[in-house]
């Protein structure tokens, strides 16, 4: 094919002038509306002070969370006043180490001695404390009693004031040496403790053992089976508190299931008076779709807050809020659903003398049926989302553990934790009502 | 007995046996419903019935505070116009960012307009991720890194939004007629030209009507989240409750109300107007 002369293209334009000429409209409006989109963004970065919200952005702060949500660390820690040595586990009351330490930590009268792992070793004897890193001449730093000596190279991962020495190779190795004591973490990946608790017997044991305890005729507690303590032991667990967690997340699961199918059970008749083609009387209709529309409108958020007033903490108010909101918006649904049903099954039925029990059980309801299955559980899986948020406004259940742990800030590994299992349960509705839906259609 | 009407008594055997099924399912989920709400009623802390003749109680509080003489009602909702703004903005700018980005990731995931084929299944992984998420988790993670602001609430909403809208965009993507594309191939046109011309006028009025949609969740959203701290009507709302000031509560409660319904019309009507029909919506989240 040969391009087309110039004299030709003159020729096709002015006999498509029309389809060809832009209107002005077509050619500005997309470029209107990306400017009003940047304009809008400007300005809403103004009004939210997003400059000033980056420049306090506490990076290190969010690195020291991530890091602890998937890894915990052993502190260990001098006084030198009194000369005493602590080891223990993220440094909380009740998880120190007696006697017998971690085969990396060695201590003596003087001190101790740390192996932090690719070569990496903190030495402390008296006031002296050596930290050796491989590739670097050992630093070297002296706590007295006006402060913290220390003379040499400063490698850019330490930080250095008469007050203070802090060094952080990487991120799982850190010291902290101050006039009053010196501070050693080492950190592991993982979450520690997950299964027993800190006091308890089978703690830090591997998977082998515990089995093998299991079978052994050897009780753990004398007064229960070892299947038992060892159930007793993950069930009960303090820092973790699985038991609690479960109970919560069936709470968020209760509130979720009882209040959809609740609200459909109200909805389904509720929509047969709201729709134009079984109620003739305008009254009634009317009155029951504003009602729909005002149940919808006020929102779970208000109606959760007045339910909690009246039901108190639990699942019940959750239900009540979701139960409430639900009956507005699947009655709607519903009701459309009713008004597009085909007619001639209806009176096809009609025709063969059916009562009008029948007439709906076999005219109507298996019309309805297809939309009233799949919007339900559609509104299952997105009950179950509102149910953790209702829960953290206060009705309970996994939402208000989750806010409790991030507001308390104590174990990040715990809010991860629970985050997880949030998600799951999201999920695992997705899943199951995607399968019912499937298998009932 | 001949052979139709041992048919039909098997028919009706059948029959029966499957409304006995039907009856004893129907029973066995009626037990498991009744079960779990005796189970929800031993967990909360005040049982059902009590509730049920307090339920009027907390209203009437309300209502008593707000016709009270000194109640000042009509102030208190004007003052607190701001705030209503405040959550507004949350809620826009959050589903104006978010939908840029999900109109890039439906463009990745979709796959009749071939950004690169090995990016489909992670862009697809990416959005379930971020769907999943529920607002307030990321809000409440967010404020604890970045303090108490509109932001953490803002990109809480971004995430979802991103989510929610890519997917509903790329099932857009999916559905275009490929005509125009081709022939824009056959004149030498770009890829971008093509999206231009192309894809764009073919889906912009669907993305529109979904993101009007989303919006309109979106406030929603933004007002719950105000609740953990992120500003806005939420937050006021909290003061409020907290301090028992029933005529602050109703004006709250009314603002927010009328906020909702008058976004929701209006946005029904403008998404009636683009795609020149009522939208049959079914689920957005």
């Amino acid at each position: 094919m040969s391009p087309a002369a110039a004299s030709d293209m003159v020729a096709i334009r002015s006999r498509y002038a029309d389809l060809i000429k832009h209107s002005r409209r077509q050619s500005v409006l997309p470029i209107a509306l990306i400017f009003a989109a940047l304009v809008y963004i400007a300005y809403a970065m103004h009004v939210f002070e997003v400059p000033k919200l980056i420049e306090n952005l506490r990076v290190d702060r969010g690195v020291i969370l991530a890091t602890d949500s998937f890894a915990h660390k052993y502190h260990i820690v001098k006084r030198f006043k009194t000369g005493e040595i602590e080891v223990s586990l993220e440094g909380t009351r009740g998880q120190e180490f007696e006697g017998s330490y971690p085969e990396w930590v060695q201590v003596d009268s003087q001190g101790f001695d740390v192996d932090m792992g690719d070569g990496v070793t903190a030495t402390v004897k008296g006031n002296v404390v050596e930290f050796v890193v491989p590739g670097i001449p050992p630093l070297v730093v002296e706590a007295t009693k006006d402060g913290v000596l220390f003379s040499g190279d400063l490698p850019e991962w330490a930080k250095y004031s008469p007050r203070k020495f802090e060094a952080r190779p990487s991120l799982f190795k850190r010291i902290q040496v101050t006039k009053t004591k010196v501070e050693v973490h080492r950190y592991f990946a993982g979450w520690e403790n997950f299964f027993f608790d800190f006091g308890h017997p089978l703690n830090g044991k591997a998977f082998t053992e515990v089995a093998a305890t299991a079978f052994s005729s050897e009780r753990i507690f004398p007064d229960q089976s070892n299947w038992q303590s060892i159930w007793n032991g993950i069930w009960h667990n303090k820092e973790w508190q699985h038991k609690d967690v479960f109970r919560a997340l069936l709470e968020t699961v209760i509130m979720a299931l009882l209040g959809t199918v609740v609200a459909s059970v109200i909805a389904l008749p509720l929509a047969f008076i709201a729709s134009s083609n079984f109620n003739r009387n305008f009254v009634s209709r009317m009155f029951i779709r504003r009602c729909f529309d005002f149940l919808r409108g006020i929102d779970t958020l208000i109606w959760s807050l007045i339910f909690i007033r009246a039901f108190g903490l639990g699942p019940l108010t959750g239900i009540m809020a979701i139960v409430f909101t639900m009956v507005g918006e699947l009655g709607k649904l519903y009701s459309e659903a009713i008004e597009n049903i085909d007619e001639h099954q209806v009176e096809g039925v009609k025709s063969t003398g059916a009562s009008n029990a029948q007439n709906y059980a076999f005219g109507v309801l298996p019309q309805i049926m297809p939309v009233f299955i799949s919007q339900t559980l559609y509104y299952l899986e997105s009950n179950t989302r509102s149910a953790t948020v209702i829960g953290a406004l206060g009705a309970g259940g996994i939402g208000l553990m989750l806010v409790q742990t991030i507001q308390t800030s104590k174990d990040w590994e715990n809010t991860l934790y629970l985050i997880v299992l949030t998600l799951l349960v999201v999920i695992l509705m997705d899943v199951i009502s995607g399968w019912l839906r499937r298998r009932l259609l | 007995m001949t052979t139709a009407e041992s048919f039909a008594l098997q028919l009706s055997r059948e029959e029966k046996k499957r409304r006995i099924y039907g009856v004893l399912i129907a029973m066995g989920c009626f037990y498991l419903l009744f079960k779990a709400f005796v189970i929800a009623e031993d967990m909360n802390s005040g049982s059902f019935i009590k509730g049920m003749s307090q339920f009027l109680d907390y209203p009437a509080d309300i209502l008593k505070d707000t016709v009270a003489p000194d109640a000042n009602w009509f102030a208190k909702f004007r003052s607190y116009i701001p705030a209503m703004i405040e959550t507004i903005n949350m809620a826009a700018i959050g589903t104006l960012i978010g939908g840029i980005f999900a109109v890039l990731f439906a463009f990745v995931s979709t796959r009749n307009i071939q950004v690169w084929p090995p990016l489909i299944p992670v862009a697809r992984r990416m959005m379930d991720t971020m769907r999943a998420f529920p607002e307030l988790i990321i809000a409440l993670f967010l404020i604890f890194v970045l303090g108490t602001s509109p932001v953490p609430a803002i990109v809480a909403i971004i995430l979802h939004t991103t989510g929610a809208l890519g997917k509903l965009f790329s099932e857009v993507n999916e559905n275009i007629d490929r005509g125009p594309l081709e022939g824009l191939q056959s004149t030498g046109a770009n890829w971008l030209q093509r999206m231009r011309f192309g894809v764009l006028p073919q889906v912009s009025s669907n993305y529109l009507s979904y993101a009007l949609l989303r919006f309109e969740i979106n406030i929603r959203a933004s007002a719950i989240l105000g609740f953990v701290g992120a500003g806005g009507i939420g937050t006021e709302l909290r003061k409020a409750i907290g301090w028992s000031q029933g005529a602050d509560i109703s004006a709250l409660f009314v603002l927010l109300f009328l906020t909702i319904i008058v976004i929701d019309q209006l946005s029904s009507v403008l998404r009636r107007k683009i795609i020149g029909q009522d939208l049959k919506t079914g689920k957005l989240t």
